[in-house]
């Protein structure tokens, strides 16, 4: 087995100013490997501050770790030669949330197109460059004919998000990391991207990694999911088992507060009770103990590992110490292989 | 049978631009009762938002009324002068809006900010019973008294939400208006706040129109749902028929292209784009997306009409 990209041991702080001693912890070691051979969809899921867009930034090598390392075929990212980068640069694409920023408002929407095309010498002349920006417009459901030529504010967003994703798939990519790629489109429209990358994981074996608040979109399109908490992870595994039957009480708080979209009623509106103080002071132990209705003391002294509670989950919650804890770097052992594929499977 | 606390009708709203007049509330006409929850859902550019600001007369240029009336209590207040109208905000219709994280003032305490609203709009009390009040509001909508005393860059994005439905609420409205109140908000936190003003609904008896694109919410808040599709109200059902016997065909592949938590399927959008609203199609505006049009729906606009007993759509094909 082969690696593609590995997060090892991440964490991630900031500070604000020289005499800032409080640094907020955005990400605390966080371990992930995306295997080369064996293509997988992978759902980050957390709520604003939980540290997943400093996740993908991390795997972009956009920002640096403060401790540990990101590698990109066993090369760490903040030390790549030139010749690396630019394969990293081809390999590992990447999905913004905002369809509206990425845009220069200047330039027409083939701009985005023919500079990766350019760069990376895909195409030999004029009209095989042509052909394969109308191969990859036609991949997202997009028709040529109806999008270059435009200019950015000329499309919707929808449309917009989809050149973005043709773009990516123009370069043939090993693995697409998308940060809310649909957060910021319509319903209607989502279904269509999400339904996209899809297809481009199971016809191309691209991987994904799919970061996202979420959760109904991630149990759609993903095999196996991390659940992130103010930086640490709680919960991961395969989907089924943690979209179902949630162990960690965060996540199932989350499952809980999702507003389904259904003729059923889950939410108690006609009885709420709720009140909400201050956010508490940092502590030692678990993250979310002071939020935890089965919180106990050994909660409060030191953050639970993950333990290996089913073949395929592992929680971080002493609720579950009777499992076998399990190294974070080993957090890839609870995730299921990729039994929707016919090709490139080696187990 | 209850009555109506609040009706529209026949509304038309327009943008002017350069190019002319784009129509963004095209003949919008509903009902509310008392104490009841109706959602508006819609995609982006539905024209659910220029609605909510409409019928509170707060749409800025180039937006423009160009007909209809909203009546409420026996007043239809596009008729009232633009002082009187100030003062039935807040005291008799309240919004809620979006984004209202960024409505508070930066440089002001809660407490102000609240006592504020209640000076506005002529109450005159002394300064320990506005004190009084502020506590009593702040401890209504779930914050701490401290909060009186803060600023909004002290509170979280919840509690913030929290201190705009206390102003909101502070005159007992009868109608109140939230025009997706908790899109910022994590779900943890906005189900805390919409149960919040579930509460505070049913203590107030007050009616709620609220605004938005999450049908998850609407299913789990409202009693009735109106589902807008370039500019118009294509279907109004109570929220338990939309989701399981929807009329509309939008509505319908709408409801198809949520993504569920219950079981894995396939990808279902809606082919098309919405129509520019500049230059909306002949017929029924949704024909060029529909699966089902025949020819009359090229040509000939469909009514809105009772097609099931409190189910109302516009669609030749019920």
């Amino acid at each position: 087995m082969t690696t593609l990209l590995e997060a090892r041991h991440v964490t991630k702080l900031f500070s604000s100013g020289l005499l800032d001693r409080h640094a907020t912890v955005a990400l605390e070691d966080f371990s992930l490997v995306i295997d080369s051979e064996r293509p997988s969809i992978t759902a980050v899921v957390g709520e604003s501050g939980s540290g997943k867009t400093t996740l993908a930034r991390l795997l972009l090598g956009l920002v640096a770790p403060t401790r540990g390392e990101v590698l990109y075929q066993g090369q760490d990212l903040q030390n790549m030669s030139h010749t690396t980068w630019r394969a990293f640069r081809r390999d590992v694409q990447v999905i913004f949330q905002d369809p509206y920023e990425v845009y220069n408002p200047f330039y027409r929407v083939d701009h985005v197109l023919t500079t990766p095309v350019a760069k990376f010498k895909l195409a030999s002349s004029k009209a095989a460059a042509r052909a394969l920006i109308a191969e990859v417009l036609q991949a997202v459901g997009l028709r040529p004919e109806e999008t270059l030529g435009r200019f950015p504010h000329q499309l919707s967003g929808g449309q917009r998000q989809r050149v973005m994703v043709a773009r990516a798939l123009l370069l043939r990519p090993r693995l697409i990391v998308a940060d809310e790629p649909v957060s910021m489109v319509d319903a209607s429209l989502r279904a269509t991207i999400l339904g996209a990358l899809r297809t481009m994981h199971l016809e191309r074996g691209i991987s994904l990694v799919y970061i996202t608040h979420d959760l109904a979109t991630a149990y759609q399109i993903s095999d196996n999911i991390v659940v992130l908490y103010r930086g640490s992870v709680v919960e991961a595994g395969d989907v089924e088992l943690v979209v179902k039957q949630p162990h960690h009480p965060y996540t199932q708080l989350l499952m809980s507060s999702i507003p389904l979209a259904s003729a059923e009623r889950t939410w108690t509106t006609d009885s709420g009770t709720s009140t909400m103080g201050l956010q508490a002071a940092e502590s030692a132990g678990c993250k979310f103990a002071d939020r935890c209705l089965r919180a106990t003391s050994p909660c409060l002294q030191a953050a639970p590992p993950l333990f290996h509670t089913d073949r395929y989950r592992a929680v971080s919650c002493y609720l579950y110490q009777s499992a076998p804890a399990l190294a974070v770097t080993e957090m890839g052992k609870a995730f299921t292989g990729p039994a929707k594929l016919s090709h490139g499977d080696g187990t | 049978m209850t009555l109506d606390v609040l009706r529209v009708h026949d509304l038309l709203v327009y943008y002017d631009t350069p190019a002319g007049a784009v129509t963004a509330v095209n003949h919008i006409s509903f009902g509310l009762k008392a104490g009841e929850r109706l959602g508006l859902a819609g995609e982006s550019g539905s024209g659910k938002s220029t609605l909510a600001l409409s019928i509170l007369r707060l749409l800025k240029p180039p937006g423009r009324i160009a007909a209809g009336e909203v009546w409420l209590d026996g007043v239809n207040l596009m008729t009232l002068s633009e002082e009187d109208m100030r003062q039935v905000r807040l005291a008799r219709i309240a919004l809620i809006p979006q984004g209202s994280m960024n409505s508070l003032n930066p440089v002001m305490r809660i407490k102000e900010q609240l006592a504020d609203a209640l000076q506005d709009h002529g109450v005159r009390l002394s300064k320990r019973d506005v004190a009084e009040r502020v506590r009593d509001l702040l401890q209504w909508v779930g914050l701490r008294p401290e909060v009186a005393d803060m600023f909004p860059h002290e509170l979280s994005g919840g509690m913030k939400q929290r201190a705009c439905i206390a102003i909101a609420i502070s005159l007992r409205p009868q109608v109140i208006i939230a025009d997706e109140p908790t899109s910022a908000l994590d779900v943890v936190v906005q189900k805390q706040v919409m149960e919040t003003l579930a509460r505070l609904q049913k203590d107030l008896q007050a009616a709620v129109i609220l605004v938005g694109h999450d049908m998850g919410l609407m299913a789990q808040f409202v009693d009735r749902l109106g589902v807008m599709y370039a500019g118009q109200l294509v279907e109004v059902s109570p929220v338990r028929d939309i989701f399981t016997q929807p009329l509309h065909p939008y509505t319908q592949m709408l409801i198809a292209s949520l993504p569920s938590l219950e079981q894995k399927g396939t990808f279902r959008g809606i082919p098309g784009l919405p129509p520019p609203l500049r230059t909306l199609p002949p017929g029924c505006v949704f024909h060029p997306r529909c699966p089902h049009a025949v020819e009359r729906c090229q040509t000939e606009a469909p009514l809105f009409r009772e097609v099931r007993p409190h189910a109302w759509a516009a669609c030749h094909l019920l």
